[in-house]
């Protein structure tokens, strides 16, 4: 392995200038641009789910208005909120990062943190709350509470297999999520960062947006479906 | 050039003779022993290492795929079911499937020679990522392993296309170790798309600008695109089947009013482009090698590169002529039967273009191009097929039958594993500093073509005449064409044994390597074999077309 | 990505129009506008995204090639949606072999 490498202007190279890179700004650009490669692949993933929910909500539109009414919307539109917070919270984190606010950094990434696990909190409250109503897809599935029969109890099962697919996938990403801040925040905290390197911050902001914008999709489709009868 | 010698003076001693074709140089430091010990190959982030731990890792995949081929052969030589039992049989062919497919051919060339070669092929250090592209063989071998678990605890019998609702509700067998092997190995593609695509558009040499890159580049570039859009899919289908399985989540279960259909469609929509990731890379080593041993630019270098994107792109409109007999609306297989002739526009372009490329070339047939032109030959019998699978009204008739598995063979087989073949000897010798024998790997070539047409040639024969795919019993009347086609098999194995043999005595044995045997163009000829870490000494600078052979012909033909 | 710096006044209005964006389209799903629901709800997530994507993600000042990532995962996942819905949806239109 080569030593670290002078930059294109034979300075003294930047310390977290890697070696195979010619400057500290193609290093992030290269950075940006892979991290948004990696979010198409994560349009594409979730993007199989959002397939099976459009031909079933069409197959089975008055199963899922049904199902769709269970959801607590007081809880979700809370959800919504929390997550919108939190979203400010990473940008404002971000942008502390880039004007070299250290305390402000650390401070901004851990409310983010916080105010994510309130969002899985609710969520906690609300598939256990599934739960108790006999609404978990599977031998104990029961349709009274949706005041559906027959046939349209089995398709409120696919109803409530989405939602606990969609959801549980998009949770998982937090979960995966909020670790990944609080490293962060801990470099943060460290003093690892500056104007020209808080890539990691960056990245990680734009991970957390689209976990944002997943939920913004999720919202309406998932609970806001007939909410007019 | 004399210098005047005076009277009393000594000739002065004559300087160190310029290295040539047959001095081989002294050994230095390169990236094979630059550091020793299993920590250095296993902590190493450099793409050349990286490379070959994927080898590693392919290879074995390589022969437990074969062998399972082997034991399907074997029953396949008497018309009765007698060597395993039907369900065991189910097993093999699925797993000859899952492991051929998603732990050799979509890694085999991009996760070796393209991690190797792409770096120095467009005059870079390392990729974007080298950290993440260790990763991604982790991420290969996990995925490996959990697959290897589900056979040794007693495999999985749904065929490699997991259809439900036999693989949610039915199949007994260890579906969801194998779901998730693969689901993990696909992340292993999508790390390797990102950095190859994020490497090429931002790490080019100076003067590197894109139509002068290889073809082999534009090639991976494309595939690339298809990891990245593709593999999210079967990432999620899988999942899917996974949590049906586990948890009751059914969506593709008919008695909540699940569509299978459904799950065809997701299935498809990567596996159809899969098949492009496995054919790309194949045909970026066939425009290297013609190049090469026509010693000529290849004809239409830039209608060639335009044609990978195509591929890539229209290659995801037309997973449905997989679903023609599936339930799917006559109206959508109309469409996807459309789409299907237009893809094949694109290949048959770059056959041409290779062949033109032929003409008042200087054509040597080495071993690589021995292999190309086996490629070019078996891919386009392959590709013909391909054409009348997308009839309609044709496909009625030969699927699921052994049409179809003469036809994907002889792409995968006799297209792409011929191209990786073709690749690996070509590069051998900037991989490994050896020259392997040239003799052995002429008849091994030979011995794997004839191999390859015996086995899969009767195949089509016994597909049209209606038997079955995935049967291990059948009427008598197949059994000669059976026996032909098993007896190809061993033949092709004995083919595919000898490289094993005759590579590893090279690494050891092989006389050592020029930087630039072939007298090749591309800047991977212009570093020492093997090369150094860092790939090259100095930065290079790129003031040449791409395949400056001969310049004064390609003046005069393009 | 270039090194603009976005001021925290414009993630603090982005922030408060997506608050009123979620209120809206919590209003407009009690309001029976009969097919019209669904697109208005997509149209204002869309919408919502589109101010997280362009602002909070920075895309507006970000170099093409990430927009082009962009538009290739929206096209995808359109054409996605597309061609396994033509399926579904003409499936009445011409009968399927053997029915």
């Amino acid at each position: 392995m080569s030593s670290v490498a002078e930059s294109a202007h034979g300075s003294e190279a930047h310390p977290d200038l890697v070696h195979h890179f010619e400057s500290l700004p193609a290093q992030k650009e290269a950075a940006t641009f892979g991290m948004w490669v990696f979010l198409v692949t994560e349009v594409m993933f979730f993007g199989g789910l959002f397939l099976a929910y459009t031909i079933y909500r069409n197959l089975y539109f008055h199963a899922f208005v049904q199902s769709s009414r269970h959801l607590d919307l007081t809880l979700g539109g809370v959800n919504t909120a929390v997550l919108i917070c939190s979203s400010l919270t990473m940008a404002m984190g971000v942008h502390s990062a880039a004007v070299n606010k250290r305390r402000a950094t650390v401070g901004w990434l851990l409310l983010t943190v916080a105010l994510g696990s309130v969002f899985l909190g609710i969520k906690a409250v609300e598939y256990k709350d599934k739960f108790d109503h006999h609404l978990v897809p599977g031998e104990h599935f029961r349709g009274e509470e949706l005041h559906v029969v027959g046939d349209e109890v089995r398709r409120a099962q696919i109803f409530y297999s989405l939602y606990f697919a969609m959801t549980g996938l998009h949770a998982t990403h937090m979960v995966i999520g909020i670790p990944i801040i609080l490293i962060v925040a801990w470099m943060a905290h460290r003093g690892r960062f500056s104007p020209e390197y808080h890539t990691p911050v960056e990245m990680t902001g734009l991970y957390w947006h689209f976990v944002d914008i997943v939920w913004i999709f999720l919202f309406p489709l998932l609970y806001l479906i007939g909410r007019h009868h | 050039m004399t210098t005047h010698i005076g009277p009393g003076e000594t000739r002065p001693p004559r300087p160190p003779a310029p290295p040539s074709l047959t001095e081989p140089p002294a050994p230095r430091v390169n990236y094979l022993n630059v550091a020793y010990g299993v920590k250095s190959w296993l902590l190493t982030t450099d793409h050349k290492r990286i490379a070959l731990l994927y080898l590693a890792g392919i290879t074995m995949m390589f022969f437990l795929g074969g062998s399972f081929a082997v034991l399907i052969r074997l029953e396949l030589v008497t018309p009765a079911g007698d060597l395993v039992q039907s369900e065991t049989y189910n097993k093999l062919f699925t797993l000859h499937g899952i492991i051929m497919v998603f732990f050799f051919l979509i890694p085999s060339i991009p996760a070796f020679l393209g991690n190797f070669l792409i770096p120095i092929m467009i005059g870079a250090r390392d990729l974007a990522f080298p950290r993440l592209n260790l990763l991604s063989w982790y991420i290969y071998m996990l995925g490996g392993a959990f697959t290897i678990f589900a056979l040794v605890r007693g495999g999985v019998d749904t065929g490699w296309t997991f259809y439900t609702p036999y693989s949610t509700a039915y199949s007994n067998t260890h579906v969801i170790a194998a779901g998730l092997g693969i689901f993990i190995t696909g992340f292993s593609s999508i790390l390797t798309g990102l950095n190859f695509i994020v490497t090429i558009h931002r790490m080019r040499a100076p003067g590197l600008t894109w139509f002068r890159l290889p073809l082999f580049v534009w090639a991976h570039y494309a595939t690339s695109l298809i990891f990245i859009l593709g593999t999210p899919v079967i990432a999620i289908t899988l999942l899917t089947v996974v949590l049906e399985r586990a948890l009751h989540l059914g969506i593709y279960d008919p008695r909540l009013g699940g569509d299978p259909i459904l799950f065809q469609h997701l299935f498809w929509f990567y596996s159809h482009p899969a098949v492009y990731i496995m054919i790309l890379p194949a045909m970026g080593v066939v425009s290297e090698v013609v190049a090469c041993f026509s010693r000529k630019r290849i004809f239409g270098y830039e209608v060639v590169a335009m044609s990978s994107l195509a591929i890539a792109v229209l290659g995801f409109l037309v997973w449905g002529h997989h679903m023609f007999i599936s339930g799917q609306s006559t109206y959508a297989g109309l469409v996807f039967s459309l789409l299907s002739f237009l893809v094949a526009i694109p290949s048959a372009i770059k056959v041409f273009n290779w062949t033109a490329t032929l003409y008042k070339g200087s054509v040597s047939f080495d071993t690589p191009m021995l292999y190309a032109a086996g490629f070019i030959g078996l891919f386009t019998i392959g590709g013909l097929t391909g054409l009348f699978l997308a009839a309609v009204g044709l496909d009625v008739h030969v699927t699921d039958t052994y049409f179809v598995v003469a036809h994907f063979h002889y792409i995968m087989v006799g297209g792409a594993i011929m191209g990786y073949l073709g690749g690996i000897h070509f590069w051998w010798p900037k991989i490994t500093g050896r020259l392997y024998p040239e003799m052995w790997a002429r008849v091994a070539a030979v011995i794997v073509f004839a191999g390859f047409n015996l086995t899969f040639f009767p195949q089509f024969i016994l597909g049209y005449l209606g038997m079955p795919r995935r049967y291990h019993a059948y009427p008598e009347e197949f059994q000669v064409l059976n026996v032909m086609s098993s007896a190809g098999a061993s033949i092709l194995g004995l083919g595919y044994l000898l490289p094993m043999i005759y590579l590893v005595w090279s690494m050891r044995y092989g006389p050592r390597a020029p930087a630039n045997p072939w007298q090749a163009k591309g800047l991977e000829w212009q570093t020492a074999s093997p090369p150094i870490t860092v790939n090259f000494e100095r930065q290079p600078v790129v003031t040449e077309e791409a395949y400056e052979y001969a310049p004064e012909e390609n003046a005069k033909i393009v | 990505m270039s090194d603009h710096i976005v001021s925290p006044h414009v993630y603090v209005g982005v922030f408060l129009v997506l608050l009123v964006g979620t209120g809206l389209t919590v209003f407009a799903a009690t309001v029976d506008l009969g097919m019209w629901n669904t697109p208005v709800a997509l149209v204002i997530a869309v919408a919502k995204a589109m101010l997280v994507v362009l602002y909070f993600m920075h895309v507006k000042y970000s170099s093409r090639l990430v927009g082009l990532a962009l538009g290739g995962a929206i096209l995808w996942f359109v054409l996605l949606i597309a061609g396994v819905g033509m399926d579904y949806l003409s499936r009445n239109w011409v009968g399927t072999p053997g029915t």
